[in-house]
């Protein structure tokens, strides 16, 4: 988003009044070439969506002889096939999934996200800005958090399964340590980063130890959590999924594992169609929520799209 | 107090500061400075890059503690963050996050003010500065010269009695700053704050300051002070050429050239080696 620049604007009366017809045809010149490109743009995009699906469907179909899909250019057994994963996503719509209706399954997990993210996201900014402003405790802990972090958190979801059970809290407790390390390691590092006239003048003007904190280190490091938020929603999604998949009773994930079971390539991809939907939408929201929080910046760190 | 210079806004007493790099390298800032302000002086401080002037500043603060020697305020020897100190900043420390109102506020809402007086408080400075209808932009918004004014307001609403600028307007184009050395010298004529003023621009010094401080290369002690004695009121983008102006120029530069000269050669042959 380009905010408007107030200053500039008011400079707009001082062209002279040829000047100014004459920037207005430049803009509306300069508008009508923005929108072909947008359109462009657009139309190449379904394109290049017609021609992968196009070419996936039909590579599946061509040189199928009799029952045997091995004969096929690409066997449809092993990779699906376009209008199969649409009738599945049909079937699981209006009859359900093997272990009940599909909002349910979108439901449980979305749930285990949010809660694992949120918790993750909580403790993360806690542990981050105390060790960021404590070094002493940093110096200490240090080591450890980075074998921890090094180390593939997703094996703990086995722990997890068995210590936890089959039921909600194991992916919660999965998604929170995946997300409590991006957080951390930001909120930390945005601690450690707070410009140090900033502190000065701030202490200079009078403030004590915690308004230090509030206003200062806080809103400082907060650029650096929020751009954190970006990457740690996807792995709480990740840890949900995971957890789900090592033993569950309802959840995407537990979807994909079944359709693994069943050699059913239509349902894993199916699937993945929809936490693929389920991560734009919370990105979008993750994206709404950074704006409301730092008004006071043109544009954000993450603030890179392609 | 032993040894005070009685009614001394800031004295500094063979202060000595060393830093100590993390490498263990210890390296000294100031060595033996002597320095005392009188309430309601505006000191100017000159000395070439690197001869500890900010760090003087820091000391005065109490952001700072001296290695050995003393500074006092007032007579109290400096031990934490004064109240009656403000501190211009050489760079932009005014807050991103806040807007102009909330950063002119917030000096006296960390010292217990209630938010409804201090924003009361704050729009007054804000006027006087020269910002009114910007109370509810943020710095970003807002081009260097302006940001400079939201940094004197936010000081200058605290009433230090000590003012603390470090070369505040250096990064400031020229025309802005003669501007803004004006305005500050018409909002000093209406307090009666003693300022230390650091730069490293001589002409800068002689317009401003009752007094300019020269300071050796490093480790920075006192190697000359000279009285200005031009006029009040002044106007700063005139007063340079008064004759008097160019005699006290000439005058300070041949103290302050080689002192230059000593910086630049040093940097020299750290460059070289």
């Amino acid at each position: 988003m380009l905010r408007r620049d107030p200053l500039m604007g008011a400079t707009a009366p001082a062209f002279a009044t040829d000047g100014l017809a004459n920037g207005l045809d430049h803009d509306a010149a300069r508008k009508r070439a923005r929108d072909r490109r947008r359109i462009l743009v657009q139309v190449l995009r379904i394109a290049l969506a017609v021609f992968i699906v196009g070419t996936w469907e039909l590579t599946t179909r061509l040189g199928c002889t009799g029952p045997d899909s091995g004969t096929c250019v690409v066997d449809p057994f092993f990779f699906g096939r376009p209008s199969g994963i649409w009738a599945q996503l049909v079937i699981w719509v209006e009859k359900g999934t093997a272990q009940g209706p599909l909002w349910e399954q979108i439901a449980v997990t979305l749930e285990e996200t949010v809660l694992g993210f949120a918790i993750g996201v909580i403790l993360g900014i806690v542990f981050g800005v105390v060790l960021g402003r404590n070094r002493l405790l940093s110096d200490v802990a240090g080591p450890y958090i980075k074998a921890m972090n090094a180390m593939p958190r997703v094996v703990l979801g086995s722990i997890f399964t068995i210590a936890l059970g089959l039921e909600m809290p194991s992916k919660i407790a999965l998604a929170v340590v995946l997300v409590f390390f991006v957080v951390f390691f930001n909120a930390f590092q945005g601690v450690r980063e707070v410009d140090r006239d900033l502190l000065a003048n701030a202490r200079i003007l009078g403030a004590s130890q915690g308004q230090l904190s509030r206003h200062v280190i806080l809103p400082s490091a907060l650029s650096w959590i929020l751009a954190s938020l970006h990457t740690s929603f996807g792995f709480a999604l990740v840890g949900a999924i995971v957890g789900e998949y090592l033993g569950a009773r309802k959840g995407i994930g537990l979807m994909i594992a079944t359709a693994q079971g069943t050699f059913n390539a239509n349902g894993v991809f199916a699937a993945m169609l929809i936490l693929a939907i389920v991560a734009i939408l919370a990105e979008a929201l993750v994206t709404r929520l950074e704006s409301l929080l730092i008004k006071w910046r043109p544009n954000a760190i993450t603030d890179v799209t392609i | 107090m032993s040894g005070a210079t009685a009614g001394a806004a800031i004295e500094l007493r063979a202060v000595t500061k060393r830093f100590v790099s993390p490498s263990g390298r210890s390296f000294t800032a100031i060595h033996d400075l002597d320095l005392v302000i009188a309430p309601g002086e505006f000191t100017a401080v000159v000395g070439p890059t690197g001869c500890g002037k900010s760090t003087t500043l820091a000391l005065i603060s109490g952001l700072e503690a001296p290695s050995a020697g003393t500074v006092a305020v007032f007579g109290e020897p400096v031990v934490a963050v004064g109240r009656d100190v403000g501190y211009v900043f050489q760079r932009d420390a005014v807050f991103p996050w806040k807007s102009v109102l909330d950063n002119v506020a917030i000096g006296p809402r960390f010292r217990g003010m209630g938010t409804g007086e201090a924003n009361a408080d704050a729009r007054k400075w804000i006027a006087r500065v020269g910002l009114e209808g910007f109370e509810r932009y943020y710095p970003h918004q807002l081009s260097g010269g302006m940001r400079k004014r939201v940094a004197l307001a936010q000081t200058l609403i605290n009433h230090p009695k000590i003012l603390l600028m470090d070369e505040p307007f250096s990064a400031l184009d020229v025309m802005t700053r003669a501007l803004m050395e004006n305005e500050l010298l018409d909002l000093w004529a209406s307090t009666a704050s003693s300022v230390v003023f650091v730069t490293h621009d001589l002409e800068e010094a002689i317009g401003l300051a009752d007094r300019v401080v020269v300071i050796t290369a490093g480790p920075g002690t006192v190697k000359g002070t000279y009285r200005v004695d031009l006029p009040r009121p002044r106007n700063i983008a005139e007063i340079r050429f008064q004759p008097r102006f160019v005699e006290l120029y000439e005058e300070i530069w041949k103290d302050l050239r080689d002192e230059v000269l000593v910086s630049y050669e040093r940097t020299k042959t750290r460059v070289a080696s």
